[in-house]
């Protein structure tokens, strides 16, 4: 298979040099200020990556999946929702939640140790991180079929990766939302890697092209360019308002880190990579775009870094200070109504933890 | 001897399996290049080649359905689930087909298949990376079920479980995966004179209050529980094989003690411990001075990672329940 972004196939409004080109069919017009704000959210993203890398390096984190070069496909798609939408992220959607109104120390809670969730998905519009791969692009197609049953114009934005489309799961929601014909579009973040797995080895057709088989369409869009997937995402999502059914967008783009904090991928793969996908930086190509436009200045993007530079401190004091739960909150929520055999196992280990306190009871 | 990981000694055995059998195949997600997350695998791919060590496809239904048809193809398919978290959606494969084709055929095609599962808590890791979820298995007929408790242990166990032409489900215990200890490269698995069976539990430590019984992360807990015991002398017993269980060692131990604690981190509700409980209660009625206790996980979701050590049995609890056992 040939690399997509080379080959010209996928959908494109900004080339890498941050020249804007033209489609037949895909464009979007977004005013001065929304530009700027995109490139706002992808730097703060990025900031927040950084900062959450360094933060388990220092053992402050248990674990850090990044999203560094997956800004555009994350910041973009998700821009594109109402509050009224559902988005199901897996656990590197950071520019994802973000974009839901999701605060840094919320996703990031997860990532210390301290919860499983860390959000209310219901009142956000976003569920919880999903770790296991494609088990939410059920769950959207399922809270699709919940929109199309209500009479609603809400739609569902599903989340997976290029290695997840391996999965039953992923495969069974394409039945479903096409079955259904639910308002879901399913979003895959083509990374080029899953672990150590290449691209390569998922499948021999191009994985937009699967969608055919499953009677939707499907669309490769230059995952790194933030102005392309906006119109993709966009007219996916109008489709699925509209009775039109799923769509399987497919963002081609680069995972620049490893896979997470506990991956070493010098061990499969080669440095020359990374240097090609520098020069797609999905950042830097809207930078240029906003500076040749006069959309934005340098006082402007000054003013983003100081920002970040705070937002920064604000996640590093917050990780840091994040209140440890008590250990008989696990115990919380287990069931809506708990039960007493489980109530007799909470206040044994209350009392038998306190017997090693002096002075506490036994 | 040589002194090496658990995850070398497994390793070592894996190496040595494909050497003496090249039915023998290995099959999982990132287990060739990348030698798996826990590098078990590591090297092998470079040495035994593509065609025998196969990076599959992120899909566990499809890992473990495929090892079915290589089966009844006449190869012995080792696979790997990277995590205990991500077994569930080969679940369906593993009950339903490569438990019961033995018998559902009536004897005429074996399952000669081995599951290896890194798992257990007490790394720090994010959700669905800490589970134990053995007694799933443990109560599938047709299923074996196999955890090693130490390096030496590892290293014959999983040849052993790879010779088997029974499914084997071989948990391993991940946070031990770089404890060392001394291992007899020189030991040849096959040889049944030599070897221990790999189906009966083993005494690891002699005593006679009380019986502590526990198997793959908690051998270790248990021993220096034993160790620190100061009132109490304690005969540790490391299971190994979760299936079948071997009453026997069991009893004989209980007959001399009269007390028996059983140490997992799995939840206690319908666990192995329940069922070992049930099992010697029925054998050692009179010989028992004390109701058999269970130190295990509380009967709820494995938890967010900083609140583990107040959900894993450690040699506190332990000696806690020995205490209790004593008392009565
Ligand atoms: C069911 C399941 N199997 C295995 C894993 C371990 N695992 C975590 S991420 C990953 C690779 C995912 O690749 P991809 O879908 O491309 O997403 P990416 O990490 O590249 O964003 C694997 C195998 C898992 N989380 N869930
Ligand atoms: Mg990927």
């Amino acid at each position: 298979m040939s690399d997509g972004i080379r080959a010209g196939a996928a959908i494109q409004l900004l080339s890498p040099e941050g020249e804007r080109v033209s489609n037949t069919h895909y464009d979007i017009s977004l005013g001065d200020a929304e530009l700027r704000d995109l490139y706002r959210d992808m730097v703060l993203v990025r900031r927040i990556d950084t900062e959450a890398t360094a933060l388990q390096r220092q053992g402050e984190l248990g674990l850090w999946a990044s999203s560094l070069g997956q800004e555009a496909a994350q910041v973009g798609s998700a821009r594109c929702l109402r509050p009224g939408d559902f988005a199901f992220p897996t656990y590197r959607e950071h520019g994802v939640t973000w974009s839901r109104g999701i605060k840094p120390l919320e996703f990031l809670a997860m990532f210390r140790g301290v919860t499983n969730g860390g959000w209310d998905p219901i009142e956000r519009g976003c569920a919880i991180y999903t770790i296991v791969i494609g088990n939410q692009a059920l769950h959207g197609a399922g809270y699709a079929m919940g929109i199309q049953l209500d009479d609603s114009d809400d739609a569902v934005i599903a989340y997976f990766g290029d290695g997840a489309t391996d999965e039953g799961d992923v495969n069974e929601a394409f039945v479903f939302g096409s079955v259904f014909n639910a308002p879901v579009v399913f979003f895959c973040q083509n990374n080029q890697w899953a672990i150590s797995q290449p691209r390569e080895r998922r499948s021999r057709a191009p994985i937009h092209e699967r969608a055919a088989g499953f009677g939707f369409p499907g669309v490769l869009v230059d995952g790194n360019d933030i102005l392309a997937v906006m119109a993709v995402t966009r007219e996916a999502l109008d489709r699925a308002r509209t009775g039109g059914g799923p769509t399987l967008v497919e963002a081609y783009t680069y995972r620049m880190a490893a896979h997470t904090t506990s991956d070493d991928p010098t061990r499969y793969r080669r440095a020359e990579e990374l240097e090609i996908w520098r020069l797609r930086d999905p950042i830097e190509r809207l930078k240029v775009f906003l500076a040749r436009q006069g959309i934005a200045d340098r006082h402007y993007f000054d003013q983003i870094e100081q920002e970040a530079d705070e937002l920064a401190v604000h996640v590093r004091d917050g990780v840091r200070s994040m209140p440890e739960p008590e250990a008989t909150s696990m115990f919380d929520h287990v069931y809506a109504e708990s039960h007493t055999l489980l109530e007799e196992q909470r206040r044994h280990l209350h009392e038998y933890e306190a017997s090693f306190v002096p002075g506490g009871s036994a | 001897m040589t002194a090496m990981t658990m995850a070398k000694a497994l390793n070592t055995g894996l190496r040595r399996a494909m050497e003496q059998d090249s039915k023998v195949i290995l099959f999982g997600e990132d287990i060739g290049r990348l030698g798996g997350v826990f590098r078990i695998t590591d090297g092998l791919q470079k040495d035994f080649g593509e065609h025998r060590v196969m990076d599959a496809p992120l899909a566990e239904s499809g890992i473990v359905g495929a090892a079915v048809g290589l089966a009844m193809r006449g190869y012995r398919p080792v696979v790997e689930i990277q995590f205990d978290g991500f077994v569930y959606p080969a679940f369906d494969q593993i009950v339903s087909q490569v438990a019961k084709m033995h018998r559902r055929t009536e004897g005429t095609v074996r399952m000669p298949i081995v599951i290896r599962i890194p798992y257990g808590g007490g790394i720090g890791a994010v959700e669905h990376h800490s589970e134990s979820p053995e007694a799933y298995f443990a109560h599938t007929a047709g299923l074996r079920v196999l955890t090693p408790g130490d390096p030496q242990a590892a290293f014959v166990t999983i040849q052993q479980a790879i010779a088997c032409d029974d499914p084997v489900v071989y948990f391993e215990p991940k946070r031990r995966y770089w404890d060392k200890g001394d291992v007899d490269e020189g030991l040849d698995a096959r040889d049944r004179q030599r070897v221990p069976d790999p189906w009966q539990a083993r005494v690891v430590k002699a005593g006679d209050d009380v019986t502590v019984a526990c198997y793959g992360p908690m051998v270790r807990t248990c021993l220096e529980a034993a160790r620190a015991s100061s009132d109490a002398s304690l005969e540790v017993i490391d299971l190994q094989s979760l299936s079948p269980l071997d009453i026997e060692t069991l009893v004989a131990s209980v007959e001399r003690t009269g007390r028996l604690v059983v140490v997992h981190e799995a939840s206690a509700n319908v666990g192995i411990g329940a069922e070992i409980a049930a099992r010697v209660t029925e054998r050692c009625f009179y010989s028992l001075e004390a109701p058999v206790l269970r130190v295990t996980g509380f009967d709820i979701p494995y938890p967010a990672s900083r609140l583990e050590e107040h959900f894993l049995p450690d040699l506190d609890r332990v000696l806690d329940a020995v205490d209790r056992a004593m008392a009565y």
